[in-house]
């Protein structure tokens, strides 16, 4: 393939993966009178009016605090677990290890629609409704095996010999596990972090079921349901857009070593 | 303890800071030694495991359970209505033509944008394989609409697919109601599921290509093969394996599809577009027959159990 057409390839995928997005960013800045000016071309003057609207107007701060919470226990709670099953199941005497890992692995597959009515009785009979607690309990859930997976790959990395030593200096198991192999599992945590966080932060069945008001509503049902009075308010939804979207672009960007390191990690060592 | 610490030092430095004191090996601690070995291998990790399974058990499976004994019922939120009748709810699923439209959606919507995003994604991914300047900053962009919320891509995309002001129809200079008919609809929410995930592909198969020996191909070089031969004879048998995991991960997550339809179409218009999981949210928490919406979402899960069955025995085929 000649130089020239390899790089005019190369722009129609940046055009493509950026392009959606970069216009959601103009829209965002358009004076609601230019939002229906035909042609649909760039503003003339830029304005923030639908940023401060989505503030002002609606009670976006809150259902942005629900997210961030939600999203940071969720992966807190996740990890914790995660790296513990991940660390006994990597360095520790187990019966039955391929089962586990089967098991986890199938609950990874499990269709949310399957679970959602059963778990919204039981979240109802907890008095959970319309909590953050519902969504982190779900959350916690269905990204343990993303957890496990990613950190046990981590885990098997670091050398059976570095736990021998700490055994023979007297630690015990969860001393080794959280002095030693913890640290030692920084980067693999970080890239589970990241995925998980994102995992919570852009769920959306759930969330649309488990919630009712601002109390728990999280981003992406906030956005899904953003009224308008006679017809969709196309400046605000985008304004909202860009908040959430763009600190995970960044994060993206930033760590995007990482996150493909998580992303890929068992899929294709086997 | 001070050799413990000294080890633990060494490895630090040998991990982080590229002295490679390791290959020295200052302790004998081998797995050839058998009282190590059995140091090693005593320790049971089952109190490691527990937490996190008794949590799965209990958020996870249990439930699966609980959904397939509520299908068992007719079961009406509002009305305190919840009695046993056993098969019924499967029978009418049989002659539900709404339930028959849902399933063909599921699976039109399921092979389209897996196969798109295939196609996509290995062409991107051969791409981007090859060195070149840029290649870091490329593969951070290819990432940008898997980073994208589903519920904000929905929306972006609604509104470029605007009949009026959207840009899309500005751009072909047409005039047509994207999101109108059954057809457009649908295959409105497949460009868009397409834009979002073909980064996943890409970034899995990207993974898959850098494990295949470069000498395999400067082989194929000397002996002449032309580019697509060698993409035919190499590239593509080495890469199955990954290729079937792909398809794997991504045809259970079309098949689930919820918010991309539902936030696009709303399963309209006259619920022509509905996915089997619009309709069983839509029979669970509108109509609220958490009997026969069960009962669907029991269908769903079946179906992914058996889709999972075929492709795993698929992998290991591949794999031997």
């Amino acid at each position: 393939m000649k130089k020239s057409g390899f790089y005019l390839m190369l722009t129609v995928i940046f055009m493509y993966c950026t392009g959606p997005f970069l216009w959601q960013v103009i829209t965002s800045v358009k004076p609601s009178s230019e939002l229906t000016k035909l042609p649909p071309v760039l503003p003339d003057v830029i304005s923030l009016d639908h940023y401060i609207s989505v503030f002002k107007g609606h009670p976006f701060g809150r259902i942005i605090l629900n997210s961030m919470a939600v999203s940071l226990i969720s992966t807190v709670l996740s990890l914790a677990l995660g790296s513990l099953t991940a660390f006994g199941l990597a360095k520790l005497n187990i019966k039955g290890k391929a089962l586990i890992f089967g098991f986890v692995l199938s609950i990874s597959m499990f269709p949310p629609i399957a679970t959602v009515s059963p778990l919204y009785l039981i979240i109802r009979e907890l008095g959970l409704r319309d909590t953050w607690w519902a969504l982190i309990i779900t959350y916690t859930t269905f990204t343990l095996p993303m957890s496990i997976w990613i950190l046990s790959s981590f885990f098997r990395e670091v050398p059976d010999e570095l736990y021998q030593a700490a055994k023979v200096d007297g630690c015990s198991p969860f001393q080794i596990f959280y002095k030693i192999f913890l640290p030692l599992a920084g980067p693999g945590i970080f890239a589970t972090a990241i995925l998980v966080f994102i995992f919570s932060w852009n769920e959306f069945l759930y969330a649309l079921t488990f919630t009712s008001t601002i109390a728990s509503r999280t981003i992406p049902v906030g956005i899904a349901l953003f009224p308008g009075l006679h017809e969709m308010p196309w400046g605000d939804i985008a304004a909202a857009s860009v908040i959430v979207t763009l600190p995970l672009i960044i994060l993206v960007l930033v760590f995007q070593r990482r996150i493909i390191e998580g992303l890929t990690s068992g899929a294709v060592k086997g | 303890m001070k050799t413990g610490i000294q080890f633990l030092c060494a490895f630090l430095d040998s991990r982080f800071c590229g002295n490679d004191v390791f290959s020295i090996k200052p302790l004998n601690l081998g797995t050839t030694d058998p009282y190590k070995e059995q140091l090693l291998h005593k320790d049971s990790g089952v109190k490691f495991v527990l937490p996190a399974l008794s949590v799965i058990g209990l958020v996870a499976v249990f439930p699966v359970f609980y959904v397939f004994y509520l299908s068992l019922h007719r079961k009406v939120l509002t009305f305190n209505i919840s009695t046993f009748i056993g098969l019924d709810n499967y029978i009418y699923l049989l002659g539900d033509s709404r339930f028959w439209n849902a399933l063909k959606n599921t699976a039109y919507f399921t092979g389209v944008s897996v196969a798109l995003e295939l196609i996509l994604g290995l062409s991107i991914a051969v791409l981007l394989n090859r060195a070149f300047k840029g290649k870091g900053f490329m593969r951070a962009v290819v990432l940008i609409p898997w980073a994208v919320p589903t519920v904000v891509s929905a929306k972006m995309w609604e509104w470029i697919y605007n009949t009026d002001f959207g840009i899309l129809n500005y751009i072909l200079g047409t005039d047509i109601n994207w999101l109108g008919s059954t057809f457009r609809a649908i295959n409105a929410a497949i460009f868009m599921d397409v834009w979002k995930t073909t980064p996943f592909v890409t970034l899995l198969l990207i993974a898959g290509l850098q494990v295949i020996p470069k000498d395999l191909y400067s082989a194929a070089n000397v002996d002449g093969a032309g580019s697509w031969c060698i993409f035919r004879r190499i590239t593509l048998p080495l890469l199955m394996p990954v290729i079937l995991i792909v398809l794997i991960f991504r045809t259970l997550d079309a098949f689930r599809v919820f918010d991309a339809v539902y936030i696009l179409t709303g399963g309209g218009p006259a619920n022509t577009t509905e996915t089997l999981s619009i309709y069983a949210y839509k029979v669970l928490f509108q109509l609220l027959q958490f009997g026969y919406g069960s009962t669907l979402s029991v269908i769903v899960f079946l179906c992914v159990g058996l889709i999972s069955v075929f492709y795993v025995r698929l992998l290991s085929r591949s794999i031997r």
